[in-house]
């Protein structure tokens, strides 16, 4: 499990993240929400090891600020927003870069033929010779969740779960994609990974997430299951724009319409 | 790929997009280019003398008093100029290769962004004021004094840099240029004093050692900054995966298990200490850390498991060749190598920049 308790972040005087409280538990696909500038981002990062923070955040039950970076790695693997490369790695080189350090690879042994796999999985079978620096940027980002899915190939290691950690994962793909890659982080909570996914799109989030943390201002609006969460009001107020939740079949995975373009 | 190397038995099995298998054939290749190139610029020079006929002079005790020239010619000027040669070319090639990874920048060269510069600050005090004010710390450091104030003035240059250059993690070009060029120019006017208040003799040797150069080459320079730059190689074995990883940002990096800041630290204390032995010993020598390990991306791809010891390989070779023109072109006197390095790498250098535009804004 990762959990966080009282976890604040601060740039110099500003504070950006203040006692934030949050788990993501294996099996579940973890969702985090909120409107641009509420700290997402930031909390994603804290959960990543790359902040300073105060609070506790901890991974399988031991404080994330004590452990080396070849301990995290084995335990978890991180999907950043976008990453440009300044020299020419073909597709296959960069997947691979997933496999490295022993005990962070994706199995006991480093398996050679991981990179082939996930490149099939995020549907890219055919680009291994191609040069990243020459693929859209739909294209770079899935290439990136292969290199993600190489380091943590097995949900579960050794009887501890590992996790996914995704910072907007689906944010420049097409609708095909998008739903691959939810699916994909679905079947690693399945098979007993956790997946924390940074998300924008609400109709995902209410059809593929188990849990939701609602960000406002820095700290958590609210957090549960999506159609506890997902509420007229509370979208609104957070959004600070109208929303309207329904439902399809009726009562079944809910779904956000924007009011103003109807308006 | 070239068609010729498709065929090879290994490389076929290799996955597609794995370059590791043509990698590891450019290396044995290098290794037998640079025996070659060794062995030629050991045999060859201004003098008749054979090396055949010092080999043999090894198995038959010597009969002729013209071996023991010989032998003199080979033994106390050739071979000091090609272990020199290997030495700095290695020195400098590898320099550019980890403070390209390290900027994660195909620009970056020690002598591009004034980290030579800065080594040559720390050299000329040495040899302007060794004699003198800095006698007594001369005095204690012996032949190292020289590579080791070179080392100092690389490192603060360095250190500077990429302070200004880097932040949180991500490195601007346009910064990491500019800064580059303001350090060396002020390095540049720092040296300038030191040079106006030198007197003939030093002069002398400043005007020679600025412009680069093998000749002269001893074996007390090579005891003096070989143990310096085999320091500085023998890091990068340790660097080789962390800068994989560095290409993917510093956050990456750590996320795959990398400690980025310690490798970093590493990274630029091997970056001084290689570029501030091999500018203690022959100067002003350019572009070889930029031209060597950009022409070996072409060829075997960007992974520095194999692209820092090929850079050794192929910059020691490159050097040897470069002091065979130096050598030979206005022979019998001798052209200063770090012209012809500049005559060929300044160009080598403007193609980088103009295949870049577009790609990427700098």
């Amino acid at each position: 499990m990762i959990e966080a308790r009282n976890v604040t972040v601060s740039f110099g005087r500003t504070r950006i993240l203040s006692s934030v409280g949050f788990t993501a538990e294996p099996g579940r696909v973890t969702a985090i929400v909120g409107p641009n500038g509420s700290g997402k981002s930031t909390l994603v990062k804290a959960l990543s090891g790359d902040l300073p923070y105060g609070g506790s955040i901890t991974l399988n039950g031991r404080e994330l600020a004590q452990m080396k970076p070849v301990e995290a790695a084995a335990l978890r693997a991180v999907l950043p927003q976008a990453v440009a490369l300044s020299f020419p790695y073909t597709v296959r080189e960069v997947v691979r870069l997933g496999l490295m350090g022993g005990r962070s690879g994706a199995l006991a042994g480093q398996d050679e033929h991981l990179p082939e796999r996930a490149l099939a999985k995020v549907d890219l079978s055919g680009f291994a010779g191609r040069f990243y620096q020459e693929l859209s940027g739909g294209e770079q980002q899935r290439v990136q969740l292969a290199r993600v899915l190489c380091q943590v190939w097995a949900p579960v290691l050794e009887g501890r779960p590992r996790y996914l950690i995704l910072d907007e994962p689906i944010s420049s793909l097409d609708i095909k994609h998008q739903l691959l890659v939810m699916k994909i982080a679905r079947e690693f909570a399945a098979r007993g990974g956790g997946v924390v996914a940074v998300l924008h799109d609400l109709n995902l989030t209410a059809a593929f997430a188990d849990h939701v943390l609602v960000m406002r201002r820095g700290t958590s609006a609210a957090a549960g299951a999506p159609d506890a969460v997902m509420q007229d009001a509370l979208l609104s107020e957070v959004f600070d724009c109208p929303l309207k939740v329904g439902a399809v079949p009726a009562g079944a995975t809910p779904f956000v319409l924007p009011q103003a373009v109807l308006a | 790929m070239p068609a010729g190397m498709i065929s090879l038995r290994g490389l076929s099995s290799a996955p597609v997009g794995d370059r590791s298998a043509r990698a590891r054939l450019a290396i044995a290749l290098l290794v037998a280019m640079l025996v070659v190139v060794a062995a030629v610029s050991t045999a060859t020079g201004a003098s008749d003398a054979s090396v055949l006929g010092v080999i043999k002079g090894w198995f038959h005790t010597s009969e002729e008093a013209l071996s023991a020239r010989d032998r003199l010619i080979v033994y106390e000027i050739r071979l000091p100029r090609v272990a020199l040669g290997i030495l700095v070319g290695a020195a400098l090639a590898v320099s550019g290769a980890l403070m390209q990874g390290l900027f994660r920048n195909p620009l970056a060269d020690p002598g591009i962004v004034g980290v030579s510069a800065g080594a040559g600050l720390g050299a000329i005090t040495v040899i302007v004021l060794g004699s003198t004010v800095l006698g007594p710390v001369v005095a204690v450091f012996g032949i190292y004094a020289l590579p080791l104030a070179a080392f100092a003035g690389g490192l603060v240059t360095t250190l500077t840099l990429y302070r200004i250059a880097t932040r949180q993690g991500q490195t601007s070009i346009a910064t990491m240029l500019l800064a580059g060029i303001a350090l060396g120019a002020l390095s540049g006017a720092l040296s300038g004093i030191l040079v106006y208040i030198a007197d003939d003799r030093q002069l002398r040797d400043l005007t020679f050692w600025g412009l680069g150069s093998l000749g002269g080459a001893t074996w007390t320079k090579i005891w003096a900054a070989g143990p310096i730059i085999l320091a500085a190689l023998a890091a990068v074995p340790f660097l080789a995966r962390g800068l994989n990883a560095l290409a993917l940002g510093e956050a990456s990096a750590r996320h795959l298990g990398i400690p980025a800041q310690r490798m970093k630290n590493t990274a630029i204390l091997a970056v001084a200490a290689a570029t501030g032995a091999a500018v203690a010993v022959s100067g002003g020598i350019g572009f070889v850390g930029i031209v060597v390990p950009h022409l070996l991306r072409l060829v075997i791809g960007p992974d520095h498991r194999y692209l820092l010891p090929a850079s050794a390989l192929l910059g020691a070779s490159l050097l040897l060749l470069a002091d065979a023109v130096s050598r030979t072109i206005v022979a019998p006197a001798e052209l200063p190598i770090g012209i012809v390095t500049a005559v060929f790498g300044a160009p080598f250098f403007l193609w980088v920049l103009l295949r870049r535009r577009g790609i990427l804004d700098l």
